[in-house]
């Protein structure tokens, strides 16, 4: 059974981590995700949760915390945003290729300056290369269901890597939802206790982060991409054993009216459901549109990506960052990469929307999806969209 | 060149490269990172040690007959025993020669 209730998010993201009964749990507060390890603190400290809560100077030390804790075979948690992510730069891609499957909740918010503390993607985009799964929650309920997978997936014995659940700032952090929370019962039987490969102990002697020389660096680099590519088939399993205990279905690219569709938008995280709403208005009056929505961001879908937009003649892709002075924003420019080896492929207008919190409309999105059925011609590059000035 | 005791091929890798045998790390020859060597003229060693308290690599070690002398598999050739020896019994010489 599970329990309705109405939360707050970030609260709903702590009571989701804690049902996963992590041992370790180490962060450090900042907009928006504070309220994360701010209740997961209280839920400890009540006695529902028997783990050491770690209270760290910075996120380089509670990512490093994690780090260390992870290697000891604890079940570990941590939550971010923005300049905390930027701050545990330094670890990410420490924690990936020492295998090591922590758990990140990540509030996703800009990237200064100027300051600012609103919602964007681009704290993730700026870690995308550290070597963690990272998955996009579009709504209060993947972020609880998401959570709870990403402990199984990440110490699944064929993946042994960290995983991100990004959860959009205030968007998703701060917004009350009536969602379904599992049953500690439920949950125990999805995820039994974490069985490490090898631990930090002692009795048994194991170096964890050493030293790799140029002899071998190549290799390590090969067996670390091989282990995050590898990692999507256990993601796919672990969703379709998810839908069997929970009846909710996960998959990596998650179509909404797609048939028949000759415009597909192409979103990550809350903004789908926005997309969704005007999916819904632009089918009313009888326009063919259809949304395709990331829920797997690394390892990147490809072929499920290719098969969900096949028929659409565009593509609009929206992007929440930029990669400044590059050819697309990062989600452009991966689907863009995706269709490059085929004979043939969709127009792709790529969008750069809602940075740093500003508003994007239903009404944004029938603009968007009206422009690119007029696109004839494969535009260059990319726009920020909205920007005034711009023409 | 020692032979190599690491995986050859990136599927021999213990996930994360973990190192499971202790004190394997020696199993990596730094000597071969070496320009110069050290040699001796042991007449001139007055076994004081010196080269032994300076050294960088902690590898040198000493003999049965009291002389203090380099290990080459770890000796990367830096030249500071040389520099310290003030008898001058220490000449590093490149390793062509």
């Amino acid at each position: 059974m599970s329990t309705r209730e109405g939360m707050e998010i970030a609260f709903a993201a702590a009571e989701a981590a804690a049902l996963c009964r992590p041992e370790v749990i180490a962060a450090y507060p900042i907009t928006p995700n504070t309220h994360i390890p701010e209740h997961l603190s209280d839920i400890v400290a009540d006695g529902r949760l028997d783990a050491e809560f770690i209270c760290v100077e910075s996120e380089h030390s509670a990512l490093s915390a994690c780090c260390g804790a992870s290697a000891t075979g604890a079940r570990v948690f941590t939550a971010t945003s923005s300049q905390g992510l930027l701050f545990m730069g330094e670890v990410m891609p420490i924690v990936s290729a020492m295998r090591l499957p922590v758990v990140m909740a990540l509030g996703n918010r800009a990237v200064s300056a100027p300051i600012n503390i609103w919602n964007d993607h681009s704290d993730i985009m700026s870690q995308r290369d550290t070597g963690w799964i990272s998955l996009f929650a579009a709504n209060g309920q993947e972020v609880i269901d998401m959570i709870i997978q990403a402990f199984k997936i990440a110490e699944h014995p064929h993946v042994m890597l960290p995983v991100n659940v990004n959860l959009d700032g205030f968007q998703l952090t701060h917004v009350v939802e009536p969602m379904l929370f599992p049953d500690q019962d439920e949950v125990d039987r999805f995820l039994p206790p974490y069985t490490p490969f090898a631990t930090l102990h002692p009795d048994k002697v194991v170096s964890m982060g050493t030293l790799g020389m140029p002899d071998i660096f190549n290799e390590a680099m090969q067996a670390k991409d091989a282990a995050v590519i590898g990692s999507l088939p256990v993601i796919e399993a672990v969703w379709q054993e998810w839908e069997r205990h929970f009846g909710r279905a996960y998959e990596p690219v998650y179509a909404y009216r797609t048939e028949d569709a000759e415009v597909l938008l192409v979103t990550m995280g809350s903004l789908s459901e926005t997309a969704e709403a005007a999916i819904d208005a632009l089918r009313d009056r009888r326009v063919p549109a259809g949304l395709l929505k990331l829920r797997l961001w690394r390892p990147f879908p490809r072929e499920a990506f290719t098969a969900a937009a096949k028929g659409a003649r565009v593509l609009a892709v929206m992007d929440r960052a930029v990669s400044f002075g590059g050819v697309a924003g990062p989600v452009g420019a991966e689907v863009r990469a995706c269709f490059y080896p085929g004979p043939a492929h969709p127009l792709i207008v790529n969008k750069i929307i809602g940075l740093g919190g500003r508003d994007v409309t239903v009404e944004n999105f029938i603009a968007i999806v009206e422009e690119a059925r007029a696109t004839t011609v494969q535009p260059e590059g990319y726009q920020l969209y909205g920007v005034r000035g711009l023409s | 060149m020692a032979k190599k005791k690491w995986p050859q091929d990136y599927q021999d890798l213990t996930p994360g490269c973990m190192v499971f045998e202790p004190a394997s790390a020696r199993a990596y020859h730094t000597g071969a990172w070496r320009a110069q060597k050290p040699t001796y003229t042991f007449s001139r060693c007055i076994k004081c040690g010196l080269c032994y308290l300076y050294c960088p690599e902690g590898c040198i070690h000493e003999t049965e007959e009291g002389y203090f002398v380099a290990d080459l598999d770890y000796c990367k050739g830096c030249g500071i025993c040389a520099h310290e020896c003030w008898p001058r019994a220490i000449t590093m010489v490149d390793e062509e020669d």
